[in-house]
């Protein structure tokens, strides 16, 4: 077997040194009710090439994000990632390598963590950052418990516009905390509601920018509010890039931002691995749940960098810890920030810009067809547009067509008769003028 | 004023009705060098026994006892800037915070100068 | 000790070179992407365009490559050699798994394309869910938490909803004291208080004691097997049935799986609920911390209130269901459905290996820690008596009067060409050194493996502490100053600390 190197001698040899007869001896402390007799039901090994075939199998029954024309968003988003990328990703050195827990041999993990943890505070506008979290989702959950931890108070409002999926992470992540909850219609993105709900006892106000349909807001008001009546703003991000092209969350006065990382370096892979993005202000820095890298020196007075301010962490403070975690997203953390050190500030920003640009282009030709409307007065490189007809069916007519046009948003909140005709459409750089031509005349037949 | 000390290593000087809190030399050597000291919020009341502040060392974090009751006064400001004066003047400028106490009767469960030198020594 | 006999202008010391920060090579107008020009047109930004610099370095992509490549040489890795870090499982990562992963129709394709167009998707994460079920004889699986401690917390609210659902409000974990720290962690976040049960002197839970403490208020148990100390709870079925014969449920910590896969399945322990870390013991790379994946089986008991999304075998197909809808399922863990990325290494390994090679995993792992044993325990401490499961613990009554402690001699284990193991963990033996070799090592890998801790004894026994005390000598830095970063937090770059460098 390939990946294990004793032969039957090698074995043999070792058993005599341990002192036993064979290997279910050392299995003895086993209850032998147990020990299983035959090995489980499940295929015998198989060769590479075997296995090969086997997944090759798996990955014809999908559709690619990039055998066609390609629309989809809601959270992930289909991004051109550079070559040297992902060739970098797979060096052993980083691939194999352990959480850096012994820092003289762990330079390179630490000090690309320290690189990437000041690329997440320059992009969010914040102070600090840590070192990654799960993914957005899990991010936004651990940012509500932190500024509950900070303010020493227990209300959390969440905008109506806030991703669904993060609703439901939050609302399992606080269930058992104390913690409760206001939550508000899906689709309301007035700022001033929300400021209306702020007072005394509120820990928190969670918002997305652009929000879950799309939309761009400022939010400086809504933290001046906030911060009057000493609660935090959490500003959420799942697509970064935007951030290429408009105000930061830290520039309106956030006091935590969280974010989905993926859009950098990581691609869509079914919704996993992501990268999860948290920053915050300095004077929060011991209350943040996860990983922190920080510098110092080593004994000869060397800059050096090291995993600090563990005593947050679980493995020191067990049940008082910040948070469980006990992992980032070291990977795909490092996919992040080679990516974004590729774009520097100027490939950010043309990157953005460009992926603007192709989003507003496709949504004055989806506007101009009849029966067709784009709600959002603003956005990014997504935008939701009604339809005439039920937007699940018109997704999967276009399947078929080989066309993937987006996210209907029954497919997020079923049963709402109020969004069934809504489509959720996100342009990248990867989108083409000729996959704009295919989804316009294509949309045009299904919704006649 | 008079100092008195606690069995978790604390110790308060009384003056009137103030008492000035931090640990002890002892506690401090057992730490090792202190990164961070959480002080707990002026204004805050609390009972005797109740968790009032944390000490960090780089690979622990140990919870600070309230000695008696009372609510904070003031804190060590200092201490943010500087944790490392806990190591150095644990029983001096390396105090916690102060407190307006509310039984000065909770003092007498407490140990004089002589009596925790005698506890200490019994721990080794 | 190596001196070094001059110093370079560079700072280089030959392949051991020294790298600036991105911000130090690169600034504000460098970039390593070509992209499409865009035309002028009137913004949608809704008057929120930025209008600041964000202060971004880029680099070309040679000086990235570069940049990147440099700072990967100065970490150790499993690629470069054996990684005995106890309770972590650090095995070869097949780079067959990486390729699988980068297939576009695995690894690009979006979590809400039409159900229709991924049922390959949906099929290759059913087929996981059917080894991990077959493998631990349990009769379902939550595939979604990212992690084990993840899956920890899926367990315990899984087991919270199924007390809900019955009306019974109960506050109490029972947890080993030598339980990982993820334990109480997520125990506290699931409402939970933990109440620490001793061990016996053979380094398994005290089976009496656990019996004394299971009553109506206790909603599980929680035990790691094989436990931290490397050893398997002989006791593990008499306490699944004292916690069930309380009405309570029994939550395994599967972090050490790899010592049984193959050869115990748990759900014949009478495990309710275990996570199982897929970069340990199903080989996905660790990545230098993340990402991981902690699926959770679950009994028939606790299925029903498994989280949102799973999947079913629909009549068109595969579905998958992503809405609580009145169900008995508790929630959603994440958004979307979990580590696809992880799911697909995992299987790979798995097929791989077989039925057959995966019990050899087991029986190889736990061959090669108890061949460890066995040829140290003449010098260093054992803990306990073998045999060991797959990792096996030392602790520092070997070095009693040298002046040499645990983190001393793991030090000096960098100089030697090895990751330290893992130390001062589990906390219920003075200075733990635990070492997890895994099935990877091969007995000539093993042999100067052995070869290297035989000498370091020696020479701190012989009172060489100068091999110790400042050890590394030989690695890219010395050792760092924690107590500096932690008091005085430098959490990023920033231009005014440019010149202090």
């Amino acid at each position: 077997m390939r990946y294990l190197p004793h032969g039957q001698s090698d074995r043999r040899e070792m058993l005599a040194v341990v002192g036993v007869d064979n290997i279910d001896d050392l299995f003895r402390d086993v209850p032998s009710s147990a020990l299983l007799k035959t090995p489980p039901d499940l295929p015998d090994h198989m060769t590479e090439m075997a296995v090969e075939r086997r997944f090759a199998d798996f990955a014809n029954k999908n559709i690619s994000a990039g055998s066609g024309p390609f629309f989809c968003g809601a959270g992930a988003y289909h991004h051109h990632v550079p070559a040297s990328v992902d060739h970098l990703i797979q060096r052993g050195e980083f691939l194999t390598a352990y959480t850096p827990y012994q820092p003289e041999i762990s330079q390179g993990t630490l000090q690309t963590l320290f690189e990437f943890q000041t690329q997440v505070a320059q992009i969010t506008g914040m102070e600090v950052a840590n070192a990654s979290m799960y993914d957005g989702s899990t991010a936004c959950g651990e940012a509500v418990l932190m500024a509950c931890r900070a303010t020493r108070r227990k209300k959390t409002i969440l905008s109506g516009s806030l991703h669904p999926q993060y609703r439901d992470v939050v609302a399992t992540m606080t269930r058992y905390s104390g913690n409760s909850l206001r939550d508000n219609p899906v689709g309301m993105y007035r700022v001033d509601d929300l400021i209306n709900q702020i007072d005394d006892e509120t820990a928190c106000v969670v918002v997305q920018n652009p929000d879950f349909f799309g939309n761009l807001q400022d939010f400086t008001r809504l933290a001046e509010v906030a911060h009057a009546k000493k609660a935090l703003l959490i500003v959420v991000v799942t697509e970064i890039i935007s951030l290429g092209a408009v105000r930061s969350p830290g520039s309106m006065g956030a006091d935590i931002v969280v974010g989905e990382g993926q859009s950098l370096g990581n691609g869509l892979c079914f919704g996993g691995p992501y990268v999860g993005l948290l920053a915050t202000r300095q004077k929060f820095v011991r209350t943040i749940p996860g990983r922190l890298c920080g510098q110092t020196v080593d004994a000869e007075g060397r800059r050096g960098y090291v995993l600090t301010l563990s005593t947050r962490e679980q493995h020191i403070r067990r049940e008082k810890a910040t948070s469980n975690i006990c992992t980032n997203a070291g990977l795909c953390a490092l996919a992040f920030s080679i990516h974004l050190t590729l774009l520097g500030e100027k490939g950010l920003r043309h990157l953005a810009r460009l992926n603007h640009a192709k989003a507003v282009r496709l949504a004055d030709r989806l506007d101009a067809i009849e029966g067709v409307e784009v709600i959002n007065d603003s956005f990014f490189n997504e935008f939701t547009v009604s339809l005439p007809i039920d937007a699940a069916e018109a997704v999967e007519r276009l399947a078929v067509q080989g066309i993937l046009a987006g996210v209907p948003l029954s497919r997020l909140y079923p049963g709402d008769a109020a969004l069934e005709n809504h489509l959720l459409i996100a342009v990248t750089e990867t989108v083409t003028e000729e996959d704009m031509d295919c989804l316009v005349t294509a949309l045009k037949e299904v919704v006649k | 004023m008079t100092t008195y000390y606690s069995e978790e290593h604390e110790w308060i000087t009384i003056d009137g009705e103030t008492g000035t809190v931090g640990i002890t030399d002892y506690a401090q050597k057992a730490l090792g060098d202190i990164v961070f000291v959480e002080v707990p919020e002026i204004g805050a009341d609390f009972a005797k026994g109740d968790e009032i502040a944390v000490v960090e060392s780089v690979k622990a974090a140990s919870e600070i006892y309230a000695p008696v009751g009372g609510t904070v006064t003031a804190v060590n400001e200092a201490l943010e800037e500087d944790p490392a004066m806990v190591n150095s003047h644990a029983e001096s400028d390396g105090w916690f915070y102060k407190v307006k106490i509310a039984d000065a009767g909770e003092v007498s469960n407490l140990m004089d100068a002589d009596g925790y030198k005698e506890f200490i020594a019994g721990l080794e | 000790m190596t001196q070094h006999i001059f110093t370079t202008h560079s700072g280089n010391r030959g392949l051991d070179q020294q790298e600036l920060l991105i911000y130090e090579i690169g600034d504000v107008n460098s970039c390593g992407v070509d992209l499409e020009e865009v035309g002028e047109f009137a913004d949608r930004l809704g008057g929120i365009t930025r209008d600041n610099e964000i202060g971004l370095a880029g680099l070309s992509e040679p000086e990235a490559m570069r940049h990147y490549t440099r700072l990967s040489r100065k970490n150790y890795a499993i690629d470069m050699g054996l990684y005995p870090l106890g309770s972590c499982t650090m095995k070869h990562n097949p780079r067959l798994n990486e390729k699988l992963v980068r297939l576009p129709g695995l690894g690009d394709i979006h979590p809400l394309q039409p159900i229709s167009t991924v049922q390959g998707a949906l099929e290759l994460m059913d087929s996981l869910a059917h080894w991990l079920k077959i493998l631990t004889g349990m009769p379902a699986v939550a595939l979604s938490p990212k992690a084990g401690a993840h899956g920890e917390l899926c367990g315990l609210m899984t087991i919270r909803a199924a007390l809900d659902k019955r009306g019974e409000d109960r506050s109490i974990i029972l947890a080993p004291e030598s339980a990982h720290g993820t334990n109480p962690a997520s125990a506290a976040l699931c409402g939970y208080r933990v109440k620490a049960i001793p061990a016996t002197a053979d380094g398994r839970v005290d089976l009496a004691a656990m019996k004394e403490a299971i009553g109506p208020d206790v909603a599980a148990v929680m035990v790691t097997n094989p436990n931290t100390c490397g050893l398997f709870e002989r006791d593990i079925i008499e306490i699944a049935e004292a916690i069930h014969g309380a009405g309570g449920y029994f939550y395994c910590d599967g972090a050490n799986f790899n010592a049984i896969v193959g050869k115990v399945r748990p759900g014949d322990l009478g495990v309710d609920a275990m996570h199982i870390n897929l970069h340990k013991t199903f080989s996905t790379p660790h990545g230098g911390g993340g990402p991981g994946a902690g699926p959770v089986v679950l009994s028939d008991a606790l299925a029903p209130f498994a989280p949102v999304p799973y999947i079913i075998h629909g009549d068109d197909g595969f579905e998958l269901v992503e809405h609580v809808d009145g169900s008995d399922s508790f929630g959603r863990m994440t958004a979307f459905h979990g580590q696809m990325g992880m799911t697909i290494r995992a299987l790979g390994f798995m097929m791989s290996h077989g039925a057959d090679g995966l019990a050899r995993v087991a029986e190889d792992s736990v061959l090669n820690a108890n061949y460890i044993m066995a040829s140290l325990e003449d010098v260093m401490t054992a803990s306990f008596d073998g045999p060991c499961m797959h990792e096996c613990l030392f602790d520092d009554r070997f070095l009693a009067g040298t002046g040499v402690t645990t983190l001393d001699f793991s030090k000096a284990m960098i100089d030697e060409g090895y990751h330290p193991m893992t130390m001062y963990f589990p906390l219920v033996v003075h200075g733990a050194m635990l070492i997890e070799p895994t099935e990877s090592e091969s007995k000539q890998s093993l042999d100067r493996f052995i070869g290297s801790l035989r000498h370091l004894v020696a020479e701190a026994k012989a009172g060489n502490s100068a091999l110790f005390s400042d050890a590394p000598y030989l690695a890219p830095l010395k050792r760092l100053d924690e107590t500096m970063a932690a008091r005085k937090p430098v959490l990023r770059w920033r231009k005014a600390e440019q010149g202090k460098s």
